[in-house]
């Protein structure tokens, strides 16, 4: 077996090595960094970091908050979807495009102005905080935060899947006696399972590393609204490397076993759509 | 585009189920997207144009335009450069490995920023796997230029190369073939078939790296440093003015973010409009 079959145009050798070394001078040997880091750690060492009262606090954080917001984001995401493909109104175009803004915002930006809505004397937290609601310096701004920055992933992974879907099926569902409510249930929203799921997977492990949008709006207390990322800072700059480097080969692994769901479920995708 | 569903009362819901959900919709984005949008140009330009012009050219808040402008461009040439060599590679050729290749290319958007920019500290920080061989060379990466310049290219690295490796696949190789058997040279062919294909794709892919280059900020606030007036970023700046209580001079330079974040959503548009053209368009023709 060759390493490659034969192809009459020209540059496969300069092209490969170009991407493969750039590939590990940016990527690859950065990242094995980490693991070389790692590895000089022994695993009590490794295992009383990671479990400490702290960083567990961190990761309950890091990952509630981020299932919420994603969950949140899943169960709008596919209303405005809906909304953008099947139904006309006036700024339609002007909200879709907006849709993507929290991809093209900065996310300091976006945590200043967050914070600014959201803080006790802001436009929103000034109708909030008589309520005894407090969003932010507390846990729900994190959500807020974080819904913010994985408000495109549900909408755009959906949205493709309902253009493409007929109206056939609803036709043949309407026809043989199903009402509106079944069709929708029982027809269409099969159908977009996956798309939400992978949609809801992009958002919550987006989510998961966030940091930049969330650090004004959390008010960064240990033990209550630290989140995982600004832990492995702080960390840093008590050059606790050791310690740094466990939280985040933690976080490391949860992060690569979304990638791989996320790639297994957009492989389920294309073969339904086959 | 879609036919009108309104046409089809039994293939659509009620009106008023329609305006609740449309409400709903204007509801959530507005709250989440368009307040946030506006707060920050308000508070920009609350204390007055002078205040406002007074933070933005402020010679700190210069050198930190100048520092990302910088880092931005050299980001989408050479991972624009990268993702064109990848593409090329992986959509022309049949290699062992290819799947497993394409995986690595995307591994980035799987890592937190934060740990983006560890990943460098403990490569070529003073404790790292080099320090000690590049402190006694007198070379500075971390707390300087290359060290923003690594984490940034590491968080925008796949952009370029996700946007291509479709777009190249789905365009296929026959007319590249056909010039190669007619004698034009690689770089010809890249050039005048390759290219006019892919570059609206191209275009859109280094907008979205320009986009977060310029914005990034868990990875690069690692490795700076904060060094005012020499490693901080635009995003860094407003942070700090932020921390020190200078909310309309923090707000001021954020209003310059958004508005090119607003931009970037423009030109995002009409690449993808473009793009739309330029498929259909060949759909037409045989």
């Amino acid at each position: 077996m060759h390493f490659r079959s034969h192809s009459v145009l020209p540059g496969f050798g300069p092209t490969l090595g170009i991407t493969v070394l750039y590939l590990s001078l940016i990527v690859l040997i950065p990242l094995g960094a980490l693991v070389l880091k790692t590895s000089e750690l022994t695993w009590t060492v490794f295992w009383s970091t990671v479990t400490d009262p702290r960083v567990l606090a961190s990761y309950r954080l890091s990952f509630g908050a981020a299932a919420i917001a994603a969950l949140i984001n899943a169960v709008f995401g596919v209303i405005v979807a809906w909304v953008l493909v099947r139904y006309r109104f006036p700024g339609k175009a002007l909200i879709d495009a907006l849709v993507d803004l929290p991809f093209a915002l900065p996310t300091a930006v976006a945590g200043i102005a967050l914070t600014a809505l959201y803080a006790p004397n802001g436009w929103l937290g000034q109708l909030l905080t008589p309520l005894g609601i407090k969003v932010a310096y507390d846990w729900k701004g994190v959500v807020v935060a974080l819904t913010f920055i994985g408000l495109p992933f549900v909408v755009r992974t959906v949205q493709p899947i309902l253009e493409e879907l007929g109206k056939d099926v609803e036709e043949a569902a309407v026809s043989l006696g199903a009402n509106r409510w079944q069709t929708i249930t029982r027809v269409i929203l099969p159908e977009l399972w996956p798309a939400i799921l992978t949609g809801f997977a992009l958002a919550f492990a987006r989510a998961v590393g966030e940091y930049g949008s969330v650090v004004f709006i959390s008010g960064n207390l240990p033990m209550k609204t630290e989140i995982t990322p600004l832990l492995i800072i702080t960390k840093l700059e008590q050059y606790e490397y050791a310690q740094a480097t466990a939280i985040a080969v933690v976080m490391l692994v949860v992060s690569f076993i979304l990638l791989l769901l996320i790639n297994l479920l957009q492989h389920w995708i294309s073969r339904r759509r086959a | 585009m879609n036919s009108p569903v309104a046409d089809k009362p039994h293939l659509t819901e009620p009106a008023w189920v329609r305006r609740i959900l449309i409400g709903i919709v204007l509801g959530f984005l507005g709250l989440f997207l368009f307040l946030p949008l506006t707060v920050v140009f308000v508070e920009a330009f609350r204390a007055g144009l002078g205040v406002w012009w007074a933070a933005v050219s402020d010679p700190v808040a210069w050198h930190a335009i100048r520092l990302s402008v910088t880092v931005t461009i050299l980001c989408v040439v050479l991972n624009g450069l990268f993702g064109l060599c990848a593409a090329w590679a992986i959509t022309r050729f049949r290699f062992v490995g290819k799947g497993f290749l394409i995986s690595l290319i995307d591994l980035p958007f799987a890592v937190s920023p934060v740990i983006s920019g560890l990943i460098f500290v403990l490569l070529f920080g003073a404790q790292g796997v080099m320090g000690d061989w590049l402190s006694d060379r007198d070379i500075q990466i971390i707390f300087a230029l290359p060290g923003i310049l690594l984490a940034t290219l590491f968080v925008t690295f796949p952009f370029v190369a996700r946007e291509l490796i479709p777009l190249m696949e789905a365009q296929g190789t026959e007319e590249e073939e056909a010039a190669r058997v007619l004698g034009a040279s690689g770089w010809t062919i890249f050039r005048r078939i390759t290219l006019p294909a892919i570059r609206w794709g191209l275009l859109y892919g280094c907008i979205l790296c320009s986009a977060r280059a310029l914005g990034e900020f868990g990875a690069v606030s690692v490795v700076s440093g904060h060094i005012r007036g020499q490693t901080n970023t635009l995003p860094l700046h407003i942070e700090i003015l932020y921390n020190e209580y200078q909310f309309a001079a923090s707000f001021a330079c954020a209003s310059l973010l958004s508005l090119l974040a607003l931009l970037t959503l423009v030109a995002k548009r009409f690449v993808e409009w473009r793009m739309n053209q330029h498929q259909s368009h060949l759909k037409t023709t045989p």
